[in-house]
């Protein structure tokens, strides 16, 4: 954490829409007036290889340029990396705020995350992406979880800004979709701590 | 005010170019600079710029198609990076001894070898030579401010100029960005009022002059070249009334009364700046000079700010081998021979191929300068950090 600004690493496969909720997310903030900074790690690419993208939303000019070392908030699009990277890397083990695209509890991670005390969180993205989308791509309802556990942003300031740029490049019907997933993730969200 | 918006800065690029609307853009696309040829040509297939676009097969025919359509009086564009920067390098002296003042956009971008796409200042380090302006941006809105200034600058200039922000690091980041409106980007660069064009029968382009007269022709584009410097600071003015954003060809940082003063250039610059106000607040007198105009060397306005300082951590993402330093290094020790006391001075390799520098690193450079100003000890000239060893 830097002073000032708030830090979210995403992590994923590629694929999985990573990158496009760390920026949609980061657009909403701009929209009510923040500061932010939104960018992918780039390494070599392939679909379902490991990567992760970062957030930072700030109400000053965000100088900094260099990587996110200390997240304070993590979001694990693909549950199956819990315990294959190291999710907790840099992150406060007592404040942290971990959500997870798990059909399963919180406290079923809680075991596989040992020390770590913060905020944890599930929910099943996958699933309600497959119900809402008719695709397994959990990035939207995972958006609309983080939003519950952390009160960053109103919902609907990242519906306006879901529905806006999902418009240039989706059918109506997909972006409903979209929107509902965002609902249902903010609202079947489980957040233990 | 202008409209605020976020976009990766590869796309804002392509969103300048567009409100440029060059008469020309050839262009071959090269990672990470690709984006800004792609954006593009969808203003281009949408019917929202008046633009030729040219598809080329390779660099080297995109600045030759951009350098054949400059001659012809047109306002002329491309981007690139890296390898394919380097590709270009043979049309690049013939463009600005041409005086064609293209405006190219550069995602900069390690060179190859071992293959790297990543950000660092190799590319435009190793064209420095070629005679065009080239501008180093720090952030997304920089960027931006940069590439509607080149218009004018290269213009007025009659040069060829590179606008560059850091690959990836600011290429494919999304930050906050204020935009102006075409309307008002068209009237900041007004028309093409084309120098002289190929088509005048009078005219003779890509002449040959050997030795009776190829030292004239060289001192003459030596002396307007010089003249650089003076452009860059009248457009960045002029833009500033425009904006609000004034520019010059450095940008200080808390440097009027710093002892120990860090020099660098892109996206550095702003977490130095963070850095900065943290050892400000613990009472050290650090500042920070960036570098805004990398080439033509704004020699004095960095003497000017550097003079009062008792060190001078110079940072290089950039290497000149078997070189005293890396580029910067080099420029700016040369040009502190003027001086007849200079400050104590340091030079950092860092960053190379995309390597993160982060706030800690920043911290112990400025922490080896203070040591420096306190005579305890610190004697190595150039140190290589951010690397395993």
């Amino acid at each position: 954490m830097i002073e000032n600004i708030l830090e979210i690493r995403w992590h994923g496969r590629a694929g999985q829409g990573v990158k496009t909720a760390s920026y949609l997310l980061a657009e909403a903030a701009m929209d009510l007036g923040k500061y932010i900074q939104a960018f992918p790690e780039y390494g070599p690419e392939r679909m379902g290889a490991p990567m992760a993208a970062y957030t930072r939303i700030s109400d000053e000019k965000i100088l900094i340029h260099s990587g996110v070392e200390n997240p304070d908030i993590i979001v694990v699009i693909d549950p199956t990396l819990v315990g294959t990277i190291d999710i907790l890397k840099g992150v406060d083990l007592e404040k942290g705020i971990v959500i997870i695209n798990s059909a399963m509890e919180p406290a079923v991670f809680r075991e596989k995350l040992p020390g770590f005390k913060g905020k944890l969180a599930t929910v099943d993205a996958t699933g309600i992406a497959l119900d809402t989308i008719g695709r397994p791509i959990p990035n939207v309802p995972m958006l609309g979880a983080l939003i519950k556990v952390t009160n960053l942003l109103p919902l609907e300031s990242v519906e306006e800004k879901l529905k806006h740029k999902f418009s240039e490049k989706f059918t109506e019907k997909i972006v409903e979709g979209n929107l509902k997933a965002l609902e249902r993730g903010y609202q079947e969200v489980r957040i233990d701590g | 005010m202008g409209k605020k918006i976020a976009m990766e800065t590869n796309q804002l690029a392509a969103f300048a170019m567009a409100q440029i609307d060059p008469d020309v853009v050839a262009a071959y696309p090269i990672t990470p600079s690709t984006e800004v040829v792609q954006e593009f040509s969808k203003y281009v297939a949408n019917g929202e710029v008046t633009t030729e676009f040219v598809p080329v097969e390779s660099e080297h025919s995109a600045i030759s198609a951009c350098l054949g359509a400059a001659t012809a009086g047109a306002r002329v564009m491309t981007a690139t990076a890296s390898q394919g920067l380097a590709l270009m390098n043979e049309i690049l002296h013939i463009a600005s001894s041409a005086r064609a003042p293209i405006s190219v956009v550069v995602a900069s971008r390690a060179l190859s070898g071992p293959i790297n796409i990543h950000g660092d200042h190799m590319d435009i380090s190793s064209i420095r030579d070629a005679g065009w302006i080239i501008m180093v941006a720090e952030d997304a809105q920089e960027a931006y401010d940069n590439i509607i200034q080149s218009i004018p600058i290269a213009e007025r200039a009659k040069f060829p100029i590179i606008t560059s922000y850091d690959g990836f690091i600011t290429s494919h980041a999304v930050e906050v960005a204020e935009v102006l409106e075409k309307e008002e980007v068209q009237k900041f660069i007004g028309p093409k009022k084309p120098d002289y064009s190929v088509f005048d029968e009078k005219l003779t382009i890509g002449v040959l002059a050997l030795q009776d007269s190829y030292i004239e022709f060289k001192r003459k584009q030596a002396a307007d070249y010089d003249k650089v410097i003076d452009i860059v600071k009248e457009v960045g003015k002029e833009y500033g009334d425009l904006t609000g954003r004034y520019y010059d060809t450095v940008e200080k940082y808390m440097t009027d009364d710093a002892e120990v003063i860090m020099v660098a250039m892109g996206s550095t610059a702003g977490t130095a700046k963070v850095v900065v106000d943290q050892m400000r607040a613990e009472g050290h007198k650090v500042g920070l000079l960036k570098i805004r105009l990398f080439r033509p060397v704004p020699k004095d306005d960095i003497i000017g700010v550097l003079r009062t300082a008792d060190a001078v951590m110079i940072m290089d993402r950039a290497y000149t081998y078997g070189g005293v330093g890396g580029p910067l290094f080099e420029e700016i020790s040369a040009a502190m021979n003027d001086l007849p006391c200079r400050p104590y001075m340091a030079n950092y390799i860092y960053g190379l191929g995309g390597r993160d520098i982060k706030p800690s690193h920043i911290r112990q450079v400025f922490e080896d300068g203070l040591k420096a100003v306190k005579g305890c000890g610190f004697d190595q000239q150039i140190k290589w950090i951010t690397v395993r060893e």
